[in-house]
């Protein structure tokens, strides 16, 4: 029997459009992001880091031409990591090199260009984000759809869509007209906490923005703890991005798509109580 | 010395409140040649947009943060060249470059050549500053040497002038045509700047010849690669589109950011 199903507003036009505007600087950013930790791929916390400096962590190569061997290492802690990251294939032979090939923006080793989309599409990031965030202050669209109620943030609550996000039990009916807790926290973590940080972190790595704002060097505690603050935060929002496209693809795909792109979105009633 | 340094001060003040912003439009503007892997020309505009804003928070004279003695870095990577190879250089290097002559030339009223000794007699400079790698990298160093705004003031900058050239003695890329030379260039706001020195010392003691012997550039709120090492000639110039590349820099040819603050 078919379940009786009413299609909802669910996004406006300025949550749509913002939201594949930042898909598609995200992607880009990402890609480009690695061409650059590409050209020194390690991180120190604190102002210096170079040659001498314990690095907390390294992508590297080892080894001669012939049997180049990738690590990652964090610490004390040094992983084979062959093949994917340290050394991958360039033109069929193995090459040193970080992220591979077909992680990075460009293809090729070339910081320059690299850099160039990275610059772009970090204004573009910057300047959407920023709308957005004005217009959701603004309209309420913060606070009405992403700041969980009172009861949402109840342990037991929570605990509950924790084992029900587990079993893949998605909400129907009236539950499903609006984001349960886990999303909310997510999404605010992400538009709150890790995309400006993403921001702000970007910043403190650029010379001149440091002399127009020096705080953001006592913020972060130098321009290397910057550098690594923004590749924990990038890793963090990759792993959302792989949850989100996974919940995405679990909790109805095409309907999921459908609200993101004309805003309707469907609502099944719940099932009837036995 | 003193009284020509002074001169023409307000002129050259309301000159360079144009400077900024013409600059950043002439960088939109022109249309350099792709040796960046063909990133979109529309990338560029980033470039644009960042010095124009850096610029307006900055203000004219804010300063790069400067460290204390402890934070030196205790090994300060050598970047680049780590020696010139020409024969040129190594006589340099054998007299201890009591040959070396700065020439400072082009538009402007007084050109002129210094010899090391008069460079380090005139009034220093010192700071202790953080060099950023446009690989990634981040390195502290105590710089010491002549503002470059007073060996200007000196020589007298004519109207026309925006820009300040820096030839150095090493080449980075062997080739025929010369067009590895290193060369940089920066604008008359930075020029300007109280950090930007022609530095002779670092960390106390005589610049060696890993870090740009006998002067090297600082000019603190951009990149390393502006940092130019073993400087031989600068000269004042209203436009770099003849020379070499045409990008205004040995790494801006190669696709780097002219504006090197981000």
């Amino acid at each position: 029997m078919k379940r009786k199903s009413e299609l909802v507003r669910r996004h406006g036009a300025v949550t749509r459009v913002t939201h594949w505007l930042n898909a598609l600087c995200f992607g880009v950013l990402l890609a480009s992001g690695l061409q650059i930790f590409n050209a020194w791929p390690s991180l120190y916390w604190g102002q210096v880091g170079a040659d001498t400096d314990p690095a907390w962590l390294t992508i590297g190569a080892a080894g001669s031409d012939a049997d180049l061997r990738g690590f990652v290492r964090a610490g004390a802690l040094a992983l084979p990591t062959t093949g994917v990251l340290g050394v991958s294939r360039v033109d069929g032979q193995p090459a040193a090199r970080a992220f591979p090939a077909w992680a990075t923006l460009p293809a090729h080793q070339d910081l320059a260009a690299g850099r160039r989309w990275h610059l772009f599409f970090a204004w573009c990031l910057a300047i959407n984000g920023a709308l957005y965030l004005a217009w959701s202050l603004a309209s309420g669209h913060l606070r009405r759809d992403l700041l969980p109620t009172r009861a949402q943030l109840a342990p037991r609550h929570l605990w509950r869509e924790v084992v029900d996000h587990a079993r893949l039990r998605f909400a129907k009916g009236d539950e499903a007209r609006r984001y349960n807790a886990l999303q909310k926290l997510s999404y605010l973590g992400v538009i709150v906490v890790l995309l400006p940080a993403m921001v702000l972190t970007g910043l403190t790595m650029s010379p001149g923005a440091d002399a127009a704002a020096p705080w953001l060097l006592d913020l972060f505690g130098g321009r290397q703890s910057a550098r690594s603050i923004h590749f924990i935060a990038a890793t963090l929002l990759v792993l959302f991005v792989l949850v989100h496209l996974a919940m995405v693809l679990l909790s109805g795909v095409w309907n999921n798509l459908r609200s993101m792109i004309t805003g309707r979105y469907a609502i099944e009633e719940s099932e009837p109580i036995p | 010395m003193s009284s020509s340094m002074t001169s023409s001060f307000s002129r050259r003040r309301f000159l360079l409140a144009g400077v900024s912003g013409a600059g950043a439009l002439a960088l939109g503007g022109c249309d350099r040649p792709g040796q960046d892997g063909g990133a979109p020309a529309i990338l560029r505009s980033a470039e644009t947009l960042t010095m124009a804003s850096q610029r307006l928070l900055q203000g004219r004279h804010a300063l790069a943060r400067e460290f204390s003695d402890a934070d030196i870095s205790p090994a300060f990577r050598v970047n680049g060249t780590s020696m010139p190879d020409s024969e040129a250089y190594a006589a340099l290097l054998e007299n201890r470059f009591a040959d070396w002559r700065l020439q400072i030339g082009g538009l402007v009223q007084r050109p002129a050549a210094l010899s090391l000794a008069a460079l380090k007699l005139l009034p220093a400079r010192t700071q202790i500053t953080r060099h950023d790698c446009v690989e990634g990298w981040s390195a502290i160093g105590k710089w010491t040497g002549v503002p470059l705004g007073d060996l200007l003031r000196t020589v007298g900058v004519l109207p026309s002038a925006r820009y300040v050239v820096f030839h150095c003695a090493d080449e980075l890329e062997k080739t025929l045509d010369g067009s590895g030379r290193y060369y940089e260039s920066i604008d008359l706001v930075d020029a300007f700047h109280p950090q930007t020195i022609l530095a002779y010392a670092m960390n106390g003691r005589d610049l060696n010849v890993g870090h740009g012997a006998p002067l090297r550039l600082r000019v603190e709120r951009q990149l390393g690669y502006k940092q130019a090492k073993y400087l031989m000639r600068i000269e004042l110039v209203d436009h770099f589109r003849g020379l070499w590349g045409g990008n205004g820099g040995y790494w801006e040819d190669r696709g780097y950011e002219w504006y090197a603050g981000s």
